[in-house]
């Protein structure tokens, strides 16, 4: 009978099946997985204190739990612990992140759970989130307010201190990066306008006098802010916070080093839930900080966005441009089958071989050949012969062509034919057939087109890591200063940071969260975009099905 | 102007022609441009690579007449290979100009201050430029002719001068005071020493170190000596640059001395290093000083190294070298290559390389016997004396390394124990012998690439047969998107998720994911079989085509179990650690970042692209194919497979190609996941490195002309073929499916 069943093939199809439940499995429990990992970081979490003792000496610990394993009772023991009084196989073991980065050696450690003697979530427990040395867990003791020492409702107090010195670092950093970063970027435009009068031997006795009266102007701006700077900077300075941390010490933070301060045992859902998002609000909108382990992945964002559009402008124009040439003007002979055969096959040539293309050929010779001809002032340090973002889009633009090609084609064969006989027969030309007609019925499909290679341009990394782009760029490629738009800067990207943050970073696992945070960012922008593409499709193949009856 | 109204006017149709025309034109330009540009990718790449396929060439630029040719014992070149420097037996360098109006005349002659009778003369490694004269007092001065470049309004110029490495002072060598009759030295990062034959026929080594007097300031040179005891006639003398070893030939023998520490000469080898029927006629040690090269006069020249051996390191001869059939052959290294030139006394030039075994260039350059050669400071230039004459040549020879062999075959590298398929492309130093065997990049790539197909392959088809052929239409109508769209996940994510999530788990739970393998088909069989045995109501209630329902809980349900039981059996199979199992019992390393870890996470990036393309090519199998089937009584498993996969079977073809291609040149991933180490392993338990993720590591530190960045661009042009070549096939193999289904 069971002879017979497998004759049958029913077991086979049910094989088959399972193939495909495997693949449902593991896309949405990859896509839930990323989703998870990266949004409960932004939750807080409750801050734990656990009186430790046992394998280890007598301690407390505080800090949020990471991670739970079980781990086999032998291996515990051949690395050295004594659990005789245990007779359980496995035991448990919890990773706390503990925070305090410069007062312990770990800020992360495993603890396991058969020396915990005792465990709380005290609602006075404070996290600090910090501009330097990530966070710091402890007890709020007293505030010191321009040197005078306040215990009575210190923790009300701290918030205020917290928000003024937040206020007066972000001014002051405007200060920095907005007027002191122009006097700078002008002092060096002034520097290379010299060289360029050099060069063309040029430099007079007036141009001489006139370049040096500017600097001294922009010297005399720089010094009246400066000293603003200066003020700004000693005002943060003036207040600290004193905590007990986990040692039983008590420890002076200087406030304009605390970014914020939560109480999160002491929180409900409602202020969690407040909190969750200003966090999340945080996450999208600041800069990175030490070494991008935190903060926030704004710059990248905006590389990504910008680089992306560039793109698409170069792109589009010419994709369909090609595309149209081939389906309407190109003659319709074995050499058109070939190079359209030919064109949807470099949509699978692999990112990189586009990369090192873009390097030879965009950045080595256009960019060299750029320099030499309209920047030599600046020689020898390059301006385009140096990897940048304009390369950058240039090069993705090149990747996705042949996505734009393809799509649009596709498109413009959709388009009964009865619709362009009907337009030619009626006295139109076929530039304005075309114009009038066939582009505006073949403009969802350029656009799922374009949306598709946007898609596809956001989510590459590796040719992007050969032309342009870098782990910390100082300035983004769009700012204040005169031509406002600076297409040779290189710029920071949400894929290539995964890559650095996850693999390039001195302390992984701290920064692990943030690499969930930032690839869920990545992979939701990139969905989205591609269900928007595949709706507009399918609502196109409808539109014209309904046009050839 | 009057028209007549009668006749139609045709301003404004002419200037829509007009407008027609430029379209059309316009149209046409840009598209033509747009495909010639995607073109021009391949063709940049080829040009870019080309230079490497070029064979080396020899040109003659100069002829300068010398007055008195027989007096000049050395030449040289400064850098940019203006000015030509050559040395007489008396001390004497005269500077003559290579380049412009004054080509040919003699700027300047320097006398290098000598204190005593010349009775000796040496040169030292290339890349030093240092010259030394031994005296009849048994003192040796130092000289480097040297060149400062000034840049007076704009203008390059160029003034040679004299400099004593040692500040002018002359070493005593033979404190007896013998006349040197012949030398070897090198003065070389604070090490100075000197071997000499004196006229009494002694071999001394003489090592120098500068200590400064701490009250005067003064640079005072302590000695050590010792004598070196070779019994029979001395030839030849030479030293490597970093002073630990000494070279003396003796007729067809060379005596080989350890001479790190003055005070403790040791002989370590006596190499009878001549060919069959043949003997000794030259020696030169190969820039980096690891290799000896000797020429026989038979016309053979051999390459010698060190070698770990049973006794130790020793020399071992490596290679040989068919030079001309001439019975008097010189050999000149170059600066920092593994180059080598022959010279003869017929006036031939022959150009090597020594690691690719490479024959670059030969040719007869002159009449008369060759006397001197140098080769430029950046290798693009040499000179000779032959004839009363010097002769300056151009040489264009920018990628010696890089031959078919050396990228594809076996090379016995400078200090390996044997012949090996090596990258290692970059070191430190300058003399840095380079490894291009693309062999153990593309052995990797081949192998990411196929655990990835392992993994993806059965689970991608078996998911595009069902899913085409028995899924209900409305549950396909969501399934396959989801499946696409993980098409569209960026590599990166997946590489990360390889690397930091998906490695550990399988290196802390490696039972689980061999239990997974097993318990996954057996589960699903099992569920099956189960099914049969349902009462037939609750059967019916289930719609034909959701059997991938059903399973779903069946899988999480294994896959919980497997990972909750892992630990377990790791503890009582495998003594706790399955790492230390097999490093210990099996003898396997293991990567914590493996082939298992990239065909997983690869294998995953893959099957969206095999099932898409295979699913298309399974569902557009005409149904009255498989109606027919069905209704003459086959099963729908027996229709399947001899029916539908048959006709689809070109386009299933085309999908696994299509995903290959994809495997090929997939890049994050493989960075993320493996350690990037090229090695040759077939163990899926260790990583490999593939072409894709070698060009990301490697090509924005190579230097822009080299040949390590050729050499890159030539994989990423056999990976732009590679898959070129693949995916014409597949779309190729598709096209002609898609005719066929539209005739039946």
């Amino acid at each position: 009978m069971v002879k017979q069943w497998f004759k049958s093939g029913s077991p086979w199809i049910w094989m088959t099946g399972g193939a495909v439940s495997i693949s449902l499995i593991s896309v949405l429990g990859l896509l839930a997985m990323i989703a998870w990992k990266g949004l409960s970081f932004f939750w807080p979490s409750e801050v734990v204190e656990l009186e430790l003792n046992g394998s280890v000496a007598k301690q407390t610990v505080i800090g949020e739990i990471y991670d739970r394993e079980m781990v086999p009772k032998t291996r515990l023991e051949a690395a050295g612990y004594d659990l005789s009084a245990f007779d359980a196989e496995f035991i448990e073991r919890i990773l706390v992140k503990t925070g305090n980065r410069e007062y312990v050696e770990l800020d992360f450690r495993w603890v396991l759970s058969t020396d915990i003697q005792k465990q709380s979530t005290p609602a006075a427990m404070a996290v600090f989130e910090r501009s330097k040395n990530g966070n710091f867990y402890g007890y709020v003791d007293h505030v010191v307010e321009d040197g005078k020492v306040i215990k009575e409702r210190s923790v009300e107090r701290l918030y205020e201190l917290v928000e003024r010195a937040v206020d007066l670092n972000e001014e002051a950093l405007d200060l920095q990066n907005g007027e002191i970063g122009h006097i700078n970027y002008e002092l060096e435009r002034l520097r290379l306008k010299e060289k360029g009068y050099v060069l063309d031997n040029a430099l007079t006795e007036e141009r001489v006098a006139d370049l040096q009266a500017q600097r001294l102007a922009l010297r005399e701006e720089y010094k009246v802010f400066e000293k603003r700077l200066f003020k700004l900077r000693k005002q943060a300075k003036r207040d600290q916070v004193v905590v007990r941390d986990m040692r039983g010490e008590l420890v002076t933070l200087p406030i304009y080093q605390v970014l914020d301060v939560w109480f999160p045992n002491d929180m409900g859902t409602f202020s969690k839930v407040g909190h969750y998002l200003s966090q999340i609000g945080k996450f999208v909108s600041d800069d990175p900080r030490e070494a991008n382990t935190e903060g926030g992945v704004f710059p990248a964002i905006f590389g990504t966005v910008f680089m992306v559009m560039l793109m698409a402008v170069i792109v589009t124009p010419f994709g369909v441009i090609a595309a149209i040439y081939l389906h309407e003007y190109a003659a319709k002979n074995a050499v058109t089958k070939m190079i359209r055969i030919a064109v949807i096959n470099l949509a699978g040539v692999p990112s990189i071989v586009y990369g090192v293309f873009g390097l030879g050929f965009f950045v080595y010779m256009l960019g060299g050949s750029l320099d030499q001809l309209f920047y030599p002032e600046a020689a020898p340090s390059p301006v385009f012969g140096t990897p940048g973002v304009m390369w950058s889009a240039l090069t993705l633009a090149i990747l996705t062509l042949p996505v734009v090609i393809v799509s649009t084609e596709e498109g413009l064969s959709r388009i009964p034919s009865s619709v362009r006989h009907g337009s030619l027969a009626l006295g139109a030309t076929q530039a304005e057939t075309l114009w009038r007609i066939i582009v505006p019925m073949a403009s969802p499909a350029i656009m799922t087109g374009l949306i598709l290679a946007v898609a596809r341009a956001a989510g590459e990394v590796a040719p992007l890591m050969l032309v342009g782009v870098v782990k910390m760029a100082p300035t983004l490629p769009l700012d204040g200063n005169f031509p406002y738009i600076h297409l040779d800067r290189k710029f920071m990207h949400l894929g290539f940071h995964i890559y650095d943050v996850g693999f390039q970073s001195p302390n992984v696992e701290a920064a692990r969260p943030l690499v969930y945070a930032t690839a869920f960012l990545l992979v939701s922008v990139i969905i989205a975009l591609n269900i928007t593409a595949i709706g507009i499709r399918n609502h196109l193949r409808e539109k014209f099905r309904s046009l050839e009856h | 102007m009057s028209s007549n109204p009668q006749q139609p006017s045709f301003k404004t149709d002419r200037s829509r022609l007009f407008k027609d025309r430029f379209a059309q034109y316009g149209i046409t330009a840009g598209g033509v441009m747009v495909l010639i540009a995607l073109l021009m990718i391949f063709f940049y790449l080829l040009y870019v690579v080309q230079p490497i396929l070029e064979s080396a060439k020899v040109e003659k630029r100069v002829d300068i007449t010398l007055q008195n040719a027989q007096q000049y014992v050395g030449i040289g070149v400064e850098e940019q290979t203006e000015i030509a420097y050559l040395l007489n037996s008396t001390g004497t360098v005269d500077f003559f100009q290579l380049k412009g109006a004054d080509t040919g005349k003699k700027l300047k002659s320097l006398v290098t201050d000598l204190d005593g009778q010349v009775t000796s003369f040496a040169k030292s490694a290339p890349f030093l430029g240092q010259y030394a004269y031994g005296l009849d007092n048994g003192q040796v001065q130092l000289v480097r002719p040297s060149f400062l470049v000034t840049f007076p309004g704009n203008q390059r110029v160029i003034t040679p001068r004299l400099s004593y490495p040692l500040d002018g002072q002359q070493l005593l060598v033979d404190d007896q005071g013998a006349a040197i009759e012949r030398l070897a030295f090198s003065h070389f990062e604070e090490k100075t020493a000197v071997v000499a034959l004196t006229a009494d026929k002694r071999v001394i080594f003489a090592s120098f170190t500068a200590e400064e007097n701490m009250f005067s300031g003064e640079v005072e040179w302590v000695v050590e000596r010792s004598e070196l005891a070779v019994d029979s006639r001395i030839d030849e003398l030479l030293m490597s640059p970093d002073t630990t070893r000494t070279f003396i030939r003796s007729a067809n023998q060379i005596y080989i001395f350890d001479t790190r520490d003055a005070s403790e000469v040791t002989q370590i080898q006596i190499l009878a290093a001549n060919e069959e029927n043949a003997n000794l006629v030259g020696t030169t040690l190969l820039a980096g000083a690891n290799s000896l090269m000797l020429a026989n006069d038979n016309g053979e020249v051999s390459q010698w190294f060190e070698v770990n051996t049973d006794h130790g390191r020793k020399f071992n001869k490596i290679r040989a070298f068919e030079t001309s059939k001439n019975s008097n052959v010189d050999i000149y290294s170059e600066f920092y290559r593994r180059t080598f030139f022959t010279t003869t006394n017929t006036g031939d030039l022959g150009l090597y390389y020594t690691t690719s075994q490479a024959h670059l260039w030969q040719g007869k350059v002159s009449d008369g016997p060759i006397e001197a050669f140098a080769v430029s400071p950046r290798s693009n230039a040499a000179l000779i004396i032959a004839d009363g004459k010097v002769s300056v040549f151009d040489i264009h020879n920018e990628h010696p390394e890089v031959t078919w062999s050396a990228l594809w075959q076996e090379v016995w590298y400078e200090g390996y124990p044997e012949p090996a398929y090596t990258w290692q492309s970059t070191s430190a130093s300058d003399d840095f012998e380079s490894k291009f065997s693309l062999v153990p990049i593309s052995f990797g790539t081949i192998k990411a690439a196929m655990y990835a197909m392992l993994f993806a392959v059965p689970i991608a088809l078996s998911a595009a047969i069902y899913t085409a052929y028995f899924m209900s239409s409305e549950l396909r109508r969501v399934v396959k998107p989801t499946v696409e769209i993980m098409e569209a996940l960026p590599t990166v994510i997946l590489g990360f998720l390889a690397g930091l999530w998906l490695a550990p788990l399988i290196e802390t739970h490696l039972p689980a994911i061999v239990a997974l393998l097993i318990l996954l088909p057996l589960s699903m069989i099992g569920t099956a079989f189960l099914w049969t045995k349902l009462p037939e109501r609750i059967r019916h209630l289930l719609p034909d085509g959701w059997h991938s329902i059903v399973l779903i809980p069946v899988v999480l349900l294994v896959g919980w179990i497997s990972f909750a039981i892992s630990g377990g059996v790791e503890e009582f199979v495998f003594d706790g650690n399955v790492r230390q199992y097999l490093t210990n019992e099996l003898g396997m390393t293991f990567d914590q970042r493996n082939s298992l870890v990239v065909g997983i996470a690869m294998g995953f990036a893959v099957i969206p692209t095999i099932f898409s393309i295979a699913e298309d090519a399974v569902f557009s199998v005409p149904k009255h194919l498989s109606n027919g089937s069905l209704a003459l009584g086959a099963t729908q498993w027996q229709t399947l497979v001899r029916v539908v996969l048959l006709t689809a079977s070109p386009g299933i073809f085309s999908a696994v190609m299509m995903g290959l291609g994809r495997a090929v040149g997939e890049t994050m991933i493989v960075l993320m996941a493996t350690g990037n180490t090229p090695i040759m392993d077939w163990s899926i338990f260790q990583g490999m490195r593939t072409l894709a993720a070698n060009i990301a590591v490697e090509m924005p530190e190579s230097e822009v002309g080299s040949s390590h960045y050729r050499i890159l661009f030539l994989a990423a042009f056999v990976l732009f073929i590679f898959t070129f070549v693949f995916n014409t096939i597949a779309e190729f193999v598709r096209q002609q499916l898609r005719e066929k289904y539209s005739s039946m």
